[in-house]
């Protein structure tokens, strides 16, 4: 009844291909935009912030970053932990030998460092496809590791291979505190997912779905194999770098190589899959999904145990959460196979019509 | 659905709420180890350790001057982030917060050493973690006890000069340093390569891919280089591994030295007859005769109690270690309150200040019924560190035997390199180290 458009008439084409074409949709953002950046901080408390929030805006935009390549453009890869882990120690480096440069730069610098490496690790993309494609990035995971890893210089010479990052500062300013870091996050993430939704709504986007779709097709409507997909590498793989290194500065704080192994990739193209290929909401949605239900589990588990008095081994809630993890993983993929982005539509499409379906 | 929302709210308060109705003579201390994944035995055995030690205490003395301690269990799953979610959830549960952190995972320790410090929570990491942070000037809330990776790592390089007849018998032996490649494995390769040039011996460092259970090629290598010792820096699944593959290439397991987390019985037993002979390090015995160990099994499994469903792991290494963090932590809060008031809980600045004048000594282990369990222990504002001395033992095929009295470590080779790297870690946080 609420959620209608009749009534929205659109008189102009800005108008009409704006993000939103729903007003009550512009309002819903627009409403939660403002709650994130103003209330959230304030309301809060440290465990919320630095344990949950953080986390879940670094993944999304790994996941965005790993949509923009699969979801849009149709390229498999397996190497975003290791774009992720590109980021992160280039920013360390860039903070650490070029201090003057600032933090922000650092992070800039530090993203294209990771879409070179997208760029280099994207050429046989050109040549093969589909899951052969999947494995040859997997190259990509072991080399960057392994790279960072043997060659001292990246973590400047500690001998046990771990990264402090230093204090962000930006114009003297500093963002030490958990709800200040908050800020920083969702202020890149928003900025980054914006300018990710836009470009897919451009030619280069259109470029990207022609790929997916069918790439001989494309070549034959004149858009160019080599330049797309390699900007689509390029693209995801600087969403990717960025995601690390807000995953190292804003989070962690404190990283190894280890941090960025092949299961961290895994977990990033679950969260697409669970979210929704090709969609930038979806990102959103399947982080949420594998970074905060086994959160949510284990929350649930102890408040059970707390209000019912019953203490089973806890070595069998730990298994036992992970179990039904699992099985909501799978059931998920039953009900829906193209992701919680696409029962979110559903449900956005019913609620036209409620509550007088025909 | 809207009644389950309300439901699924009401749980989550309730989880939340839950800590702020402790009552105030209570003293919080959390158990955020892992019971799942390939590192579970290492963590429930830890884990169960600390815990029984705990509630034996409540049982026997009704807790700490009649404080009693009290934890909540949370999963990390040994993952960096989802140490870092517990420690977050775990660190204002109970009257004056979490007391002390056992991360149980140099990851995870690296992880929380800012926020803890910040925190103004002491992290214990006993036997593992930041070797560096035994440097309390620079490093005022962590605490690598006992040994570290580095002191440790002397120490064995003692035991195989003991082996081959004097240290200057080492000059020309081959050493191989088998490591589980990570921040874990890799700790100790400065501190070979500085006593491969003082003793003359040659190290070859050789890295294991996570998460161990390859390592054909590796083996391949150590055939060829025919080493006279090699020195096993494994974790989980890696240990066993190694083992059989020690036989496969016919190396005599009489050369192999693990470190302590390579010298549990869970280490061992998966290899079979092929780990008879091998040696590793230990900082904690393990048995049950000791009378710790026999007031935990009189006051709380034949209770029906205690955290083991197993009851052969009683007594394991992994258990009597985690037997030992109880002591260490009990006995920092007992400093504490001894200062700070006698049956009140202590915050976790309090709690600090109990572990850095922390000093068990042989009077007091025999008081407490751990003597042999573990080594006398003193702490100060300058040395985090406390202890340095370790124990070999020997497995074999049943159980093992202690096959050397403690081994001092070299602190003129250790503490120079904590020094110095400290130092870096001050310059690169802009970090001035306190005057002890």
């Amino acid at each position: 009844m609420l959620y209608r458009e009749a009534g929205q008439f659109k008189s102009t084409y800005a108008e009409d291909q704006q993000i939103f074409p729903i007003r009550q949709d512009r309002v819903a953002v627009f409403l939660l935009l403002a709650v994130a950046f103003l209330v959230v901080p304030y309301v809060a408390n440290q465990y919320w912030l630095s344990a949950i929030l953080i986390p879940f805006l670094i993944f999304s935009l790994a996941a965005l970053g790993l949509n923009i390549l699969t979801g849009y453009a149709g390229q498999l890869s397996l190497g975003t932990a290791a774009f992720m882990a590109v980021g992160g120690f280039m920013t360390y480096n860039f903070v650490l030998r070029m201090a003057w440069l600032g933090i922000i730069p650092s992070f800039i610098l530090a993203g294209i460092c990771a879409a070179a490496v997208g760029i280099v690790f994207g050429l046989p993309s050109l040549r093969i496809k589909g899951f052969y494609l999947a494995v040859a990035t997997l190259a990509c995971q072991f080399f960057v590791l392994w790279a960072i890893q043997r060659i001292g210089w990246f973590m400047n010479y500690s001998p046990s291979g771990v990264i402090t990052a230093q204090t962000i500062e930006i114009l003297g300013y500093a963002f030490d505190t958990p709800a200040k870091k908050y800020l920083l996050t969702l202020a890149i993430v928003a900025l980054l997912a914006l300018l990710a939704k836009n470009l897919m709504r451009s030619e280069t986007g259109r470029a990207f779905m022609a790929v997916r779709d069918m790439d001989v097709a494309a070549s034959v409507i004149g858009i160019p194999m080599m330049k797309t997909k390699l900007l689509a590498f390029a693209i995801s793989s600087f969403y990717c770098g960025i995601a690390g290194a807000l995953y190292v500065f804003c989070y962690l704080g404190t990283v190894e190589p280890e941090a960025f192994t092949l299961d961290l990739s895994f977990r990033i193209l679950f969260m697409i899959i669970i979210g929704g290929v090709g969609s930038i909401l979806g990102s959103f949605l399947g982080a949420a999904f594998i970074i905060l239900l086994p959160i949510l589990l284990s929350v649930l588990t102890g408040a059970f145990t707390q209000a019912t008095g019953i203490e089973p081994s806890h070595a069998v809630l730990s298994n036992l959460e992970v179990i039904i993890f699992g099985g909501l993983i799978i059931f998920f993929l039953i009900v829906e196979p193209h992701g919680l982005a696409r029962l979110w539509q559903i449900a956005k499409e019913k609620l036209r019509l409620w509550p007088f379906p025909h | 659905m809207k009644r389950t929302t309300f439901a699924l709210a009401l749980a989550l308060a309730a989880g939340f709420s839950g800590s702020v109705l402790a009552q105030a003579k209570e003293q919080f201390v959390p158990a955020n180890f892992y019971w799942v994944g390939p590192f579970a035995p290492g963590g429930s055995g830890f884990g169960g350790g600390i815990i029984d030690y705990m509630a034996m205490l409540n049982a026997r003395d009704g807790g700490v001057n009649g404080v009693k301690l009290t934890w909540d269990k949370c999963e990390t799953e040994y993952n960096n982030a989802r140490g870092v979610e517990c420690y977050e959830r775990q660190k204002n549960k109970g009257p004056t917060g979490a007391t002390v952190i056992h991360p149980l995972s140099t990851g995870i320790t690296y992880s929380l050493i800012e926020k803890a410090t910040a925190d103004k929570i002491p992290i214990i990491s006993m036997g593992y973690g930041r070797t560096d942070a035994a440097d309390g000037r620079v490093f005022p809330y962590v605490f690598p006890l006992i040994t570290t990776y580095w002191s440790q790592n002397t120490a064995k390089i003692k035991f195989i000069g003991q082996k081959e007849g004097g240290m200057d018998k080492l000059k020309g032996k081959k050493l191989v340093n088998l490591y589980l490649d990570g921040a874990y494995g890799k700790e100790t390769i400065p501190v070979l390569d500085v006593q491969a040039k003082k003793y003359g011996f040659q190290v070859t460092h050789i890295a294991v891919t996570y998460p161990g259970n390859e390592q054909q090629s590796q083996w391949l290598q150590i055939r060829q280089i025919r080493p006279d010792w090699i020195i096993l820096r494994g974790w989980g699944v890696m240990n066993p591994t190694a083992l059989r593959m020690a036989q496969r290439s016919g190396f005599p397991r009489e050369k192999m030295l693990g470190v302590w987390w390579s010298g549990a019985e869970e280490d061992v037993i998966p290899a079979g007859d092929s780990a008879k002979g091998y040696y590793a390090a230990a900082f904690n015995l393990p048995g049950t005769q000791h009378p710790v160990m026999k007031d935990i099994l009189k006051h709380v499994y034949a209770k029906g109690k205690g955290e083991f469903d197993d009851k052969s792991r009683i007594g394991s290494i992994y258990h009597t270690r985690g037997v030992v963090a109880g002591i260490i932590t009990v006995e920092a809060i007992r400093t504490a309150q001894a200062k700070f008031g006698k049956g009140k809980p202590i915050t976790g600045e309090q709690m600090r200040w109990g572990i850095e004048n922390l000093n068990i000594d042989a009077k007091r282990l025999k008081e407490l019924g751990a003597t042999d369990l573990m080594q006398p222990l003193k702490v100060s504002c300058k040395d985090h560190e406390g202890g340095g001395a370790v124990k070999f033992m020997q497995w074999d095929g049943r159980k093992w035997n202690v096959v050397s009295g403690w081994i001092e470590s070299d602190q003129s080779i250790v503490r120079p390199m904590v020094e110095e790297s400290a130092a870096q870690y001050a310059k690169e946080k802009s970090i001035t180290p306190r005057d002890c």
